[in-house]
């Protein structure tokens, strides 16, 4: 069945059936494969992406619910994403990497929505996002240090 | 040989060096060409155009536009290994890091062969914590050796004296005349030079990049953008995308399954039997996913393993009452030890087996041709993964590539090369029609995979009147990960090394011990799991000695530091970890019963202690913080032996809270992180390391974190509550009964 769906900014038509979940829709048919599988069930939280500014889990999302904007972390782009990605990066955050285009994305929706997230906040957030590598402080840290960044950068007139 | 740190002896890496060189030539427009050229005195020399050629070595190339190449022989899984080995190069090199990049290897030994794991050079592989170990000197010739050549081939272009040359941060100058250049201004006059016989390394005091606090990893960019490429993310024209379906029971095996009604299903392209199991081949990884849904296989189970866990644990219980034992160690006279103790602690230990649940599930891609098989992945253990992919393909070793990708984390599962077999029988099912990507789900991981193993220890202990620990027998229950493996030639005296090793006798003195071992059989196949047997022998070992220093009634502490004779590194990791956790000091309150806990423990060559603070209510235990010391001997990259520490912290404490398989009637009870929960953001502790600085060569950090997590924090749940733990995962519920 035919789909038209916006990923990154971008019309894009595939055809598959209805059911398959988004994260298969992405990677399989529009060859995005920075967002990961890691369980299929929602539980871990690599295959996380933003749909009109939400993080959701792509492998539960069937495509034909897929009708908002969606954003994967080759379209990643603001000035939260970029100050997240230059957190994780001078912050030495990512080990194995595989969970982390995940953790990235969830990371940029929470500072969306909340530029002066508490550890409460972080916590909530991102505890839908498993770390195998255990590099759950240096994420605090680097949410933290997004949150600067962010805060002292100087607003346009 | 000037300023060599102090390692254990083997081969002369000078002569490696320079026996064996790659020579690489470049075809104006064509792309490159390596050809392999061992040469002795004679070097051979490959012809071409002199402005187009490479400087080459086996670890290190340098192309004419400056870039400098790391060939890593070892698989980066998140340890950080490829930063480590590029920093050891880029020191002796005098490179600039902001021109390193790295490449994975090819399969070829003993070229790259991991040189502490078989010292005949057979097995290329990453494992044991020993990937900066045995790569350290090893590199540092490599770097240091190409930049005498890149240094004499400056000096014959500028008709100066080779001492008068300098290099630093990629340029070489020659001072007097106030010139200098790029490395990559000299690639192709140094591919001709001849390589030097002997060259000196760098002494330690004047490291520029080891050992610095913070050198940004090599990977980290492409892993914060979604750029770098896993075994999964490989895409080839006209790939299709198998899944496999295996019996529920280990050891099951085929005994027919219903083909027309898949083959009927959207996408599906084929339906084969490899190996006891089916493999589904599909168009998309979704299609075959539903296909594999509605396929119907019927099992023989007859020979397969059809017990459950306590039917398991009941029988290691049982050989471990028995006499059937192969001994491990011994000293003094245990018996009449215990004869003369005044007070004794018994004490049996169960474990359960473990998943290693990384979180990119198994994969490999494979294109199979007549007289070719290329396979894409996270190879772990390349030499033996060529073998048994060719074994599986029909073909000759040389016939096999692997292309060595990042892994999204390992912890030891992909040392075995099922996955790889499976995938490249796939292919040779299907006569090679088409690349075949085949991928495990989360439930064949957790349900059908490999385990860290079941274990069973017994323990009896004693002291004297004074309060010292005089006797120590601990009986070991659990299945060999060596035998019947490639690795077969370790066992030893009927002793696996890989089951045992870490008893409290190895790391204490203890005057009169016996320690033995019983091969278990079970059907459950097992596997290296982060810290391999640390990973329970610690724990056995640390609760022991702690419950010992409470009987004798001294601090546990100090009644470590009594035990531990001339080992200098433990007296000085266990002084640093008292002054960095406050250790006499008293635990703030909170809600709850707070408690403190340490441990001890030395493996893969790295001693590191741990103190855990926790906070436990009712049945629940809340780990606050964990300080970590650590001494890996010389720390090349400070900050990533940090995240090895917590990430091994996070790793043990995840199996400590939370991990265990069981099983029903054969079939393994978990299916998915749900009811295989791991630890999350909101579980993690605080956690503080400390490196203690060191002259030694550098031994593990992947590993040694683990081990100490789980006593540590099970001492500190009985500082806090009284209650003993006997049996991972922590359940107080369970221990409050027994």
């Amino acid at each position: 069945m035919a789909f038209t769906i916006r990923v990154n900014g971008t019309t894009r038509e595939v055809s598959v059936d209805p059911e398959t979940p988004l994260l298969w829709v992405l990677r399989d048919e529009l060859r995005l494969t920075g967002t990961k599988f890691g369980c299929g069930m929602a539980m871990c939280g690599a295959c996380t992406v933003h749909m009109d500014g939400q993080a959701v889990r792509s492998c539960m999302l069937p495509v034909s619910y897929a009708t908002g904007e969606i954003v994967t972390i080759e379209g990643l782009a603001g000035a939260a994403a970029a100050a997240i990605q230059k957190a994780w990066i001078d912050s030495s955050v990512p080990q194995c990497g595989y969970c982390q285009s995940g953790q990235i994305m969830s990371a940029t929706a929470l500072l969306q929505k909340t530029p002066q997230p508490s550890d409460s906040d972080i916590d909530s957030a991102m505890t839908g996002n498993i770390c195998r590598c255990g590099t759950y402080q240096r994420i605090r840290s680097a949410i933290h240090s997004a949150v600067e960044s962010l805060r002292k950068r100087p607003v346009p007139k | 040989m000037a300023n060599r740190p102090a390692s254990p002896a083997h081969s002369d890496d000078g002569a490696l060096n320079r026996r064996e060189f790659l020579r690489l030539t470049t075809i104006a427009g064509s792309g490159l060409t390596i050809g392999l050229v061992f040469g002795s005195a004679g070097c051979s020399r490959s012809e071409g155009p002199v402005a187009q050629r490479t400087l080459v070595s086996p670890f290190i190339r340098i192309s004419p536009d400056n870039k400098v190449t790391v060939i890593s022989k070892h698989l980066e899984m998140g340890q950080g290994i490829h930063t480590g080995l590029c920093a050891i190069v880029a020191e002796e090199l005098d490179a600039a890091w902001s021109q390193i990049e790295v490449e994975d290897a090819p399969v070829q030994v003993p070229l790259y062969a991991n040189l502490f794991m078989d010292p005949q050079g057979r097995m290329q592989v990453t494992g044991g914590s020993m990937s900066t170990a045995n790569s350290w000197e090893q590199l540092r010739k490599a770097g240091a050796t190409v930049r005498a050549m890149l240094v004499r081939a400056a000096a014959e272009q500028w008709a100066v004296p080779v001492d008068e040359i300098t290099a630093s941060d990629g340029v070489l100058s020659h001072g007097a005349s106030k010139r200098s250049a790029p490395f990559g201004a000299f690639a192709s006059e140094a591919a001709r030079v001849p390589i030097p016989e002997r060259v000196e390394v760098k002494s330690p005091a004047n490291f520029k990049l080891i050992g610095k606090e913070v050198l940004p990893r090599v990977d980290s960019r492409a892993k914060s953008t979604g750029r770098e490429r896993y075994g999964m993310d490989v895409m080839l024209p006209n790939m299709m995308t198998a899944l496999v379906t295996r019996s529920p029971r280990f050891g099951g095996k085929v005994k027919s399954f219903d083909k027309e009604a898949v083959m009927a299903l959207p996408g599906v392209v084929d339906v084969v039997e490899i190996s006891n199991a089916v493999a589904i081949v599909a168009q998309s990884t979704w299609q075959a996913m539903q296909a594999r849904k509605t396929l119907m296989v019927e099992w023989d189970d007859s020979g397969a393993e059809s017990r459950s866990s306590p039917e398991i644990f009941a029988e290691y219980r049982r050989l471990g009452a028995g006499k059937d034992a192969a001994t491990v160690a011994k000293a003094g006279d245990i018996e009449a030890a215990f004869s003369r103790c005044s007070k004794t602690l018994i004490a049996e230990f169960e474990f359960p087996y473990l998943a290693h649940a990384m979180m990119e599930p198994l994969n490999a891609v494979v294109k199979l041709s007549p007289d070719r098989c290329e396979i894409w992945t996270g190879s772990q253990f390349q030499s033996n993964d060529r073998l048994a992919a060719a074994e599986a393909a029909g073909l000759e070793p040389e016939q096999v590539v692997i292309n060595t990708l990042a892994a999204g984390g390992s912890f030891g599962r992909r040392g075995a090369p099922d996955y790889i077999v499976e995938a490249v029988s796939i292919a040779k099912a299907t006569a090679g029609k088409f690349p075949i990507r085949m991928l495990w789900t989360r439930e064949d991981d957790i349900q059908n995979s490999r385990y860290r193993p079941m274990n069973y220890h017994s323990i009896r202990a004693g002291l004297d009147t004074r309060g010292a620990l005089v006797a120590f027998r601990q009986r070991i229950v659990g299945q060999s990960l060596l035998a019947g493996t490639p690795l077969d030639w370790m066992v030893q005296g009927g002793v696996d090394p890989t089951a045992v090793s870490g008893h409290a006798f190895e790391q204490y003195d203890i005057p009169n011990a016996e320690i033995t071992w019983t091969q278990a059989n079970a059907g459950v196949p097992v596997q290296f799991w982060r810290s391999v047997q640390h990973s329970h022998m610690a724990f056995s070992a640390e609760v022991i000695i702690d419950e010992l220093a409470e009987l004798s009634g001294h601090d546990p502490l100090a009644f470590r530091q009594s035990l531990l004779g001339e080992r200098t590194r433990q007296r000085e990791v266990l002084r640093l970890v008292a002054e960095k956790s406050q250790w006499n000091q008293p635990l703030t309150k909170r809600d709850g019963k707070r408690g403190r806990g340490l441990a001890l423990h030395e493996a893969f060559g790295t001693v590191v202690a741990q103190v855990a603070e926790v906070t436990v209510t009712g049945e629940l235990v809340r780990v606050d913080r964990v300080v970590c010391v650590v001494d890996c001997g010389i720390a090349v990259t400070p900050d990533i032996v940090r995240a090895q520490m917590e990430s091994g912290i996070v790793f043990g404490l995840s199996a400590a809270l939370f991990g265990k398989i069981t099983l029903t009637d054969g079939v393994v009870d978990q299916s998915n992180y749900g009811d295989y929960p791991v630890l999350r953001m909101a579980d993690m502790p605080r956690i503080e390391v400390h490196i203690v600085p060191s002259a030694n060569a550098p031994s593990g950090a992947g590993e040694p974190g683990t081990p100490p997590i789980a006593p540590a924090v099970a001492n500190a749940v009985r500082a806090a509550t009284g209650i003993r733990i006997r049996q991972l995962p922590i359940d107080l519920a369970t221990a409050r009964k027994s």
